[in-house]
């Protein structure tokens, strides 16, 4: 399109003073009602005061963990025992356990919320999707400390003889060896399998699974129609649909709805101390009795604590929020990108 | 102009004039008038958005006896393998190997009528299926197993009218109840909604009327917020409240930091909610020349309201079931306290968990008990939440739409000033040549609005 500026100097006749071309333009400035002043400061204050309140988390968790932070410097993150008033603690080892219960947790609950977003994003009825999205969020919406329940009484009996069996099988890998475990001996007692990490994770999973499985819906359910439409056009069968659009679409909201699973993960507290034994040792054994996680250490110890003590477990406490924020933030970025172009405007 | 053109006009404009009176009078009797006065629009129902996904499932009487062959053959297999050929036990293995087997069978099946790429398209839609199925397993046997648990002390009135405080831990079932973690968790959910609801929704409100760099900012952070682990608010919270500030553990401690893990969620849904209003309503509030707060209090969040009142209530339930928090800046009591600032006080979920930790049968009861009240409270939030959320932002069902339109054309005869019986007929403005300058003369004030509604 042409666009033809015209200059005002051109219409003036010859011998007519010129006129000065208005140097800046008048500026178009809204000035808000009191009102809308007073609308805005009060939303920007509630904004603000979140920010705060986040802010003071991570502030007063690094005030109260600096006593313990001195006392043992750069050995809090190597030192695997927790004994903080004969001056020896670490995070090593729960750092580990909270990892290890984290990644049994995410490795169980992304398989499966992978298949029932897509399931109800690309498969179901349409009078099924509605039920099974309610599932989901009613899943999420279950009390830790009801899984933890179940964990401990119902869960942990059925899933002892997968234990066995992995051990049985794939005990020459590190991660499924058991100590004490004697599979030959079928009378053989089954303690050494109870509160592992490995069922720990597993009912950490059932928590962890709705946020997964939502945040891939989510992302499933933008996949261009076009797209979608184009691939079926081309004779792709339904499954070959999900395969070449809507899986490379999703990509970012898989990984960053796995991730955000595994910063809810890292910081489930109740249902592992109500599961898990504790225990202060590096291993990696997943199926063996005993691990611990920092969530649940903070429950376990803090009211025998001395002043000292408390600022360890602050210490830790700050070590496990850095962790989540920093995992949180990569998620959110990985699903923020994925989302990109996708307007949510009507 | 020619004369003649000009009497046209006006012979026209008074034509126009003698039918908008002749609607306005119609209005009294029927609120759609067409014609020229003020219309109520038609309301038309639109189900499905224009571009919606195409939906393929469905199934031909094959496909169903396919599946149901397969699953048989499957499960005898599977018994055979257990009961008979080898020594394989267990109920979970037994259903992971029929399932495997299953999807062996059901693809040779397929692939005996069909081609390879829709063997394989039934077999995965077979495999993502199994995804909904676990879910849906796992959640009904938490469900089912807390109330059979509880069966034996839910059914006993002093669970609900007693408290722990002379009941021993040796005691049977009959004796002693949770009306102290009840009365607590009612208080302290009720002081979390206090703090959270107003914050929430202002902070939500924030989040959709602005659009800057601090937006983005704090959404990312509201986001991270919502997974903050529940030890670290209850931590921060001990840190500041009770080692810092010096008070004492009590209830309210708890409250304040059960709303720092409800406060996210709060504002996380109904950011969601609020930004699903379409964006036009808000543009014919701000031409109507409504300030923006007016536009936020009387259009936006209206629109909203039952998406709010579910982001409201999603967090609530949240709230209720938060155990760590509690724990740490509450603590386990035994009798019943109904002040929030001071002693303990215990909320459901927290009694569930010192409940079930001790070796006693009748605690563990009682513990199981406490978490099928939990779960039960929960339920019926998570369908209150469910029944309001159904609808979109702006979709009525017929009786708030009936109830809209007789609101609209209450407003219309206010407006019109054709309220109450004895209305007026008011003589039309005369109109003037359209030639000539003179003022039109204003036409008749309507009455004084009675507050925009």
């Amino acid at each position: 399109m042409a666009v033809i500026t015209v200059d005002p100097g051109t219409y003036l006749r010859q011998g007519d003073a010129p006129v000065p071309r208005d140097p800046d333009p008048r500026s178009l400035k809204t000035k808000k009602e009191r009102g809308d002043r007073v609308f805005h400061t009060i939303a920007l204050t509630a904004g603000l005061f979140v920010l705060a309140t986040m802010g003071a988390v991570g502030l007063f968790l690094t005030i109260e963990g600096t006593d313990a932070l001195r006392a043992t410097g750069v050995g809090f993150l190597t030192t695997s025992e927790w004994q903080p008033d004969r001056g020896q603690f670490g995070i090593a080892a729960i750092m580990l356990g909270t990892f290890l219960i984290a990644a049994v947790a995410v490795s169980t609950a992304m398989p499966i919320a992978m298949g029932t977003a897509l399931f109800i994003t690309d498969v179901a009825p349409p009078r099924l999707r509605s039920w099974l999205v309610s599932l989901v969020d009613l899943m999420a919406a279950v009390p830790s400390v009801i899984y933890g329940l179940w964990g401990l009484f119902f869960f942990q009996a059925a899933v002892l003889g997968l234990s066995r069996w992995l051990t049985t099988w794939f005990g020459w890998i590190p991660i499924f060896a058991v100590d004490g475990a004697d599979p030959n001996n079928p009378l053989a007692n089954t303690t050494v399998y109870t509160a592992s990490a490995f069922i720990a994770g597993i009912v950490v999973a059932m928590m962890v699974m709705p946020i997964q499985c939502s945040v891939m819906r989510e992302v499933f359910s933008q996949v261009p129609i076009g797209e979608r439409e184009g691939a079926f056009a081309l004779g792709a069968t339904r499954w070959g649909m999900i395969r070449i659009v809507s899986l490379p679409f999703g990509r970012g909201g898989i990984i960053g709805g796995t991730m955000l699973g595994l910063g809810r993960a890292l910081g489930e507290t109740i249902a592992v101390l109500l599961i898990i034994s504790p225990k202060f040792d590096i291993n990696v054994r997943v199926l063996e009795a005993g691990g611990n996680s920092v969530a649940s250490l903070i429950a376990l110890r803090y009211s025998e604590a001395s002043p000292f003590g408390l600022s360890a477990l602050f210490a830790a406490g700050l070590v496990l929020f850095i962790v989540t924020l920093m995992v949180n933030f990569t998620a959110s970025w990985f699903v923020r990108r994925s989302r990109s172009g996708a307007s949510s405007e009507a | 102009m020619t004369t003649f053109e000009t009497l046209e006009r006006l012979e026209k404009a008074e034509a126009a004039a003698e039918a908008a009176v002749e609607a306005e009078i119609a209005v009294e009797a029927a609120a759609e008038a067409p014609g020229s006065g003020t219309r109520i629009p038609d309301v038309v129902a639109t189900n499905a958005p224009p571009n919606s996904l195409r939906t393929l499932s469905g199934m031909s009487r094959d496909d169903v006896l396919t599946l149901l062959g397969a699953g048989a053959s499957s499960l005898c297999i599977t018994w055979l393998l257990f009961g008979v050929l080898t020594p394989l036990s267990g109920p979970l293995g037994f259903v992971v190997v029929a399932w495997a087997i299953f999807l062996v069978v059901y693809g040779l099946m397929v692939s005996m009528t069909e081609s390879r790429p829709v063997m394989v398209d039934k077999v995965m839609s077979a495999v993502l299926a199994t995804g909904a199925v676990v879910a849906f397993i796992a959640l009904a046997s938490v469900i089912i197993f807390t109330l059979i648990k509880g069966k034996d002390a839910l059914t006993t009135w002093n669970l609900y009218t007693q408290d722990m405080s002379e009941t021993g831990p040796a005691d049977s079932i009959t004796q002693g109840g949770i009306g102290h973690a009840i009365v607590g968790t009612l208080i302290i959910i009720g002081i979390a909604i206090i703090v959270t609801v107003p914050l929430g929704l202002t902070c939500a409100v924030f989040l959709t009327e602005t659009n800057n760099k601090l937006t983005g900012f704090v959404r990312t952070v509201v986001d991270a917020m919502t997974a903050l682990p529940s030890i670290l608010a209850g931590l921060f919270i001990f840190a500041t409240w009770i080692l810092i500030l010096g008070f004492e553990r009590s209830g309210l401690a708890a409250a304040v930091a059960v709303s720092i893990m409800m406060l996210p969620i709060i504002i996380r849904s109904a950011d969601v909610v609020l930004r699903l209003v379409p964006g036009n309503l808000r543009e014919a509030s701000a031409a109507l020349g409504a300030p923006e707060w007016r536009t936020v209090w009387h259009v936006v969040l209206p629109t909203a309201r039952p998406g709010l009142a579910t982001a409201v209530i999603l967090g609530i339930a949240r709230g209720i079931g938060e155990t760590a928090p509690v724990l740490l800046t509450s603590g386990f009591a035994a009798s019943m306290n109904v002040d929030p600032r001071s002693n303990a006080m215990v909320s459901l979920p927290l009694a569930t968990f010192e409940f079930v930790r001790s070796p006693q049968p009748a605690l563990i009861a009682r513990g199981f008990a406490t978490a099928a009240v939990l779960m039960v409270l929960v339920l019926i939030l998570f369908a209150i939440a469910r029944i309001l959320g159904g609808r979109q932002a702006g979709q009525v069902s017929k009786r708030q739409r009936r109830r809209l339109q007789a609101r609209s054309a209450r407003d219309l005869r206010r407006i019109e000033g054709l309220d109450g019986e004895d209305f007026m007929y008011v003589e039309p403005p005369p109109v003037a040549p359209l030639s000539s300058s003179a003022p039109i003369p204003p036409p008749p004030s309507p009455p004084a609005p009675e507050g925009v509604s």
